[in-house]
């Protein structure tokens, strides 16, 4: 019981690292973006790479595909997404959904379609017994390396100038050019610290959700579920939906396997019909 | 006044839709009398799998194996040239439906190879009964396949083929409690029952039937189950292409140092994939028809041969049921003296039988079915190279599901 | 005042009205059997996709709900006909009633859940509903066959009289009878007062609000409408292949579906036919080059149709069929339709 609360936590701290720059993408420009887990795909992939072939220790390899996820966001965003912000709801969701189908066609033809895996360090295997369950180390470092990237995100958005900017712009966009925020560029940065973040997850989690070319398309179902939850005005909300999902959704395998991921469809349509905007919205003006 | 007009023309269009479909009707069905062809020089062997998809890996072996055979045996038997078409059905059953209708309807083949899911299998079964075109299923492994056409061979293997034999290992070993865990589809199922059965008409208790859903199969709160229900032993099947990450959170988990014994049969433990699970899978005892260890000369030439065309990969099961398949193929022909009409095909390969590189393997004709042996082996590091080491063998092995049903 | 009422009345008249191509359309679609006999299955499945797009050009293009879940009311017509086959009540146009009436049901009580929030909200409640329905299907496999499919269907001949031949011939002029039937009936609810108001909401609700036009009603009604269409294709689609598996509720469809209405051009009904006609020869025509990376193509037409702007593209399409079809005709700007 207690393992399987364990498990429901990483895999919700997993998540919500995948989860929050779409989070963001969604409530500071409305932006609808499907292709989100394109840069997930990205990290794990780099990652494999480079401890597989490179032989780059695993630590080493966190940052780097942070960054190259991030660069990659920050490339995407100037060239690509940028001119889809006025553009309806609909253009948004085929342009993104086609991205997603030509990475993951061109991931599949570049490199084949097995499953990547990771050479994790000897120290991140094994299990631990814990507060009466065992849990994996490696299930165990992600937590922690996850609750301590929620912790500086929030104090990046707590204690720093860009962090209340980018409060003041997801709360009113408009009032906030007025006010002489520079809303695209915030949104820029952001969207590219979102898709490093993506690709950090992509990274840790490559060895527990399996990466293959079709990991955008599995769990882009996910991220949505977590973001529609969450409600998309502050990463916190996205921080609690992503825990109460990974603990519903391991639990309700678990415990109910017959209808095991049922239950967070359920819990998204219930919370939709309850509460449109979220679980965990402030009203904000949209 | 508008609405008058309107309604005229509708009149109109419907009378004149009407005529025009049964004109219509009447010119194809003119049309395709005069169509059918005359008598072929060439025969046509379509061959339908997954190339693409999450089973691409069988597809991608069974097209190497059948090309291996044509090459190795030539293109032409008795008299005939044959052409094997390949078509990626992407492991969806309505594509392969509309890929077997356009191979039989257009291209006019003989005989279709292929299907690597049962549901793949299943939905050209009608059309192979209409058509009357042998359909040999060289991949899906479900018992009821066969029943479903009277066109319908098989030179796979069934699950319940494998399965007994790994129960009646399991009870002779000292395994008295075991938990089953199968994904959830008609193999599966097939594994979980047989496999079931078999332990408690032995003596033991199945403690906990375990199904993991086909598509994104998360494997840890099933493992976890396991682990708290403690048996002496689990029993598994998923499909091939699946073993490693099963593998992977199998150990992630601990289950491998926890003493329970992992059992299941060769799908797990797949060729392909057995040198990418590493040293966790060594000491697994499983069941299969075919190990690319095995130790026969026909075997030896067909794995270098294999390698040697498909720069170094190993074949695998998948391999040797489409490389059989095609031996029935070419066999049937011959005995046939190169008459390719179905019936007369049909009636040829019941009851052929030859030695494979796997063992002697024949067609039951009867079922239809195959009869092999069967082999438990173990995995074990040979030359540095995972392989599954047969140890046992189990004689010509008929599928248990049509036996008990004499 | 009279004057312009009078003018408004022929204009919406002449645009209601069948048109030449219409006809050359219909005629020619008909033609393609004894010209291509071997292809019938495959304009069979264009017929299939056609209806399906039709009745997502519904809700999209004249209601401007944004649906990614589509597929549900496809997969449910689909496994309503292939139940009834397997059970024992075969007959072709039973299915379809089953299938429509089965559909709409579902499709009335979801559509209340569409009613408030944003865009993302329709998404993800659309999007939330094929999956559970897709899980649902998996986990009844008693009743559907999970994974390995619907087995044991017993399709009936069409009205007692033509029966599902090898070819596809029965098959093709099936499901374009009852394309052709559902299209003049869209046709009639589109041009109709109701139709025509529900135009009006999707150009601006608020206004419409404020001239007595309940948006409510009318998204209910014309959801519910579009999900009998989707399941009439879906039941066509299981009884032309005699197949259902659970693929009639993957999201690839739903995805593709949106493709098909998109390239062909939303809001004005002949879209998701000509979409369907391209999408297929399209796939037909990439996948037999690259039968494993014609997704990648997909998506590229995807992403360009969005950054050329396929309203765009639609207007100039139209432009050119109005131009060539229709001399003389009264062309007006505000006239030039929804896109």
């Amino acid at each position: 019981m207690v393992t399987i609360l364990f498990d429901g936590i990483a895999y919700g701290m997993l998540l919500f690292v995948l989860a929050c720059g779409l989070t963001v993408t969604m409530g500071l420009m409305n932006f609808i973006n499907l292709s989100h887990g394109a840069f997930a795909l990205a990290g794990g992939y780099v990652t494999a790479a480079l401890t597989q072939k490179a032989g780059l220790p695993f630590l080493l390899c966190l940052p780097l595909a942070f960054l190259f996820s991030a660069v990659l966001g920050m490339l995407a965003e100037k060239l690509l997404y940028r001119r889809l912000y006025q553009r309806s709801h609909l253009d948004q969701v085929l342009f993104t959904i086609g991205i997603v189908f030509m990475t993951v066609a061109a991931v599949d033809y570049l490199i084949g379609s097995q499953q990547q895996s990771i050479h994790l360090p000897d120290w991140l295997r094994g299990r631990l017994d814990l507060l009466g369950g065992s849990i994996g180390v490696y299930r165990l470092f992600i937590i922690v390396l996850c609750g301590v990237l929620a912790l500086a995100i929030q104090w990046l958005l707590s204690h720093t100038r860009f962090g209340s900017q980018l409060r003041a712009s997801v709360d009113d966009p408009r009032v906030a050019r007025g006010l002489g925020i520079p809303v695209n560029q915030v949104f820029a940065v952001t969207f590219a610290l979102g898709c490093g973040l993506a690709g950090l997850g992509g990274a840790l989690g490559a060895d527990l959700l399996g990466m293959d070319p079709t990991f955008p398309i599995k769990f882009m179902i996910y991220f949505l579920i977590v973001v529609t939850v969450g409600g998309t005005s502050g990463i916190m909300g996205t921080f609690f939906a992503a825990l109460l999902l990974g603990i519903a959704d391991v639990a309700g395998k678990y415990y109910v396997p017959q209808i095991g991921a049922f239950v967070i469809y359920a819990l998204m349509v219930a919370v939709l019909i309850l509460r449109p905007q979220g679980l965990f919205t402030r009203g904000g003006s949209r | 006044m508008n609405s008058v007009r309107y309604l005229s023309r509708r009149l109109f269009g419907s009378l004149a839709l009407s005529t025009t479909l049964a004109t219509t009707l009447g010119l194809t069905t003119a049309l395709g009398v005069i169509g059918t062809s005359a008598a072929q020089e060439t025969i046509k062997i379509g061959l339908i799998v997954p190339m693409t998809g999450p089973s691409a890996s069988t597809g991608r072996q069974q097209e190497a194996a059948a090309k291996l055979f044509i090459q190795q045996n030539g293109s032409t038997v008795a008299g005939k040239k044959i052409e094997l078409i390949v078509k990626d059905d992407t492991g969806a059953p309505d594509t392969t439906k509309r890929l077997a209708q356009e191979l039989i309807v257009n291209d006019k083949a003989s005989v279709l190879l292929g299907f690597g899911l049962t549901p793949l299998a299943l939905a050209v079964a009608p059309l192979s009964t209409q058509a009357k075109v042998p359909q040999i299923v060289t991949a899906a492994a479900t018992a009821m396949i066969t029943e479903q056409s009277p066109f319908i061979f098989r030179t796979s293997f069934t699950l319940p083929q494998a399965s007994v034999p790994m129960a009646e290992w399991g009870l002779k070993n000292g395994i008295k409690k075991v938990v089953t865990l199968v994904t959830d589809y008609g193999p599966g199922l097939d594994a979980e029952k047989w496999f079931s059965d078999t332990i408690t008409k032995g003596g033991g208790t199945v403690v906990e039937n375990l199904r993991v859903p086909l598509r994104n199969p998360d494997f840890a709160p099933f493992l976890q189950r396991v682990k708290d229900a403690s048996p002496d032993a689990v029993f598994v099947f998923v499909p091939s292409g699946f073993g490693a990450t099963f593998m992977k959170q199998f150990s992630e988990r601990g289950l491998d140092k926890s003493g329970i014994k992992l059992i299941a049969t060769g799908d797990v433990t797949d060729d392909d994939l057995l040198q990418e699970i590493g040293d966790v899978a060594l000491g697994v005892v499983n069941t299969h028809h075919y190990s690319a260890s095995h130790n026969s000369p026909e075997n030896k030439a067909f794995v270098e041969a294999f390698k040697k065309a498909n720069n170094g990969m190993r074949p695998n099961f998948m391999a040797v049921g489409a490389y059989d398949g095609m031996a029935l193929v070419y066999k049937a022909l011959e005995k046939t003296k190169g008459n390719a009409d179905g019936e007369t095909l049909v009636a040829a390969m019941k009851g052929m039988s030859w030695t494979s590189v796997r063992g002697p393997v024949s067609i039951d004709p009867e079922t239809r079915d195959i009869t092999q042996n069967i082999y438990v082996r173990k995995v074990e590091k040979v030359n540095g190279e995972l392989y599954n080491q047969e140890f046992a063998t189990i004689e010509a092995v008929k599928d248990p599901f049509k036996a008990a049903k004499k | 005042m009279t004057h312009s009422v009078e003018n408004a009345m022929a204009v919406m008249t002449r645009t209601a009205r069948w048109s030449h191509w219409e006809t050359l359309f219909w005629l020619a679609s008909l033609a393609l059997l004894p010209i291509f006999p071997n292809k019938a299955l495959l304009f069979s499945q264009i017929a299939i996709m056609g209806l399906f797009a039709l009745s997502l050009d519904l809700i999209l293009g004249y209601a401007g709900i944004v649906s990614l879940g589509h597929a549900a009311f496809f997969g449910i017509g689909a496994y309503a006909a292939g139940l009834m086959a397997k059970h024992g009540l075969g007959d072709p146009t039973l299915g379809l009633l089953a299938a429509a009436t089965g559909a709409a049901l579902i499709g009335f009580v979801t559509s209340f859940l569409l009613l408030r929030g944003s865009d993302l909200t329709r998404l993800m409640v659309t999007l939330g509903i094929a999956l559970m329905l897709f899980e649902a299907a998996n986990r009844f496999a008693s009743i559907t066959g999970g994974a390995d499919g619907l087995q044991g269907m017993m399709v009936k001949p069409v009205l007692g009289l033509f029966s599902f031949d090898l070819y596809g011939r029965t098959a093709y002029l099936y499901s374009l009878t009852i394309l052709f039937l559902l299209l003049i009936l869209a046709r009639r609810i589109v041009y109709s007062p109701f139709g025509l108001s529900l135009r009006a909401v999707k150009a601006n609700s608020l206004r419409a609000g404020a001239i007595g036009i309940s948006s409510a009603t009318r998204l209910v009604a014309i959801y519910t409408i579009s999900a009998a269409y989707s399941g009439v294709a879906g039941a066509l689609s299981a009884q032309t292949t005699q197949l259902v598996s659970l693929d009639v509720l993957d999201f690839h469809r739903s995805a593709d579906v949106m493709l098909v209405l998109v390239i062909g051009g939303v809001g004005w009904l002949y879209g998701g036919i000509i979409g369907a006609i391209i999408f297929s020869l399209m796939q037909d025509w990439l996948a037999g080059i690259t039968p494993q990376y014609w997704e990648f193509w997909i998506g590229l037409v995807l992403v360009v149709l969005v950054l050329v702007g396929h309203g765009r593209l639609q207007s100039y399409a139209r432009m050119m069929i109005d131009a060539i079809t229709q001399k003389g005709r009264v062309t007006r700007p505000d006239q030039r339709g929804t896109s």
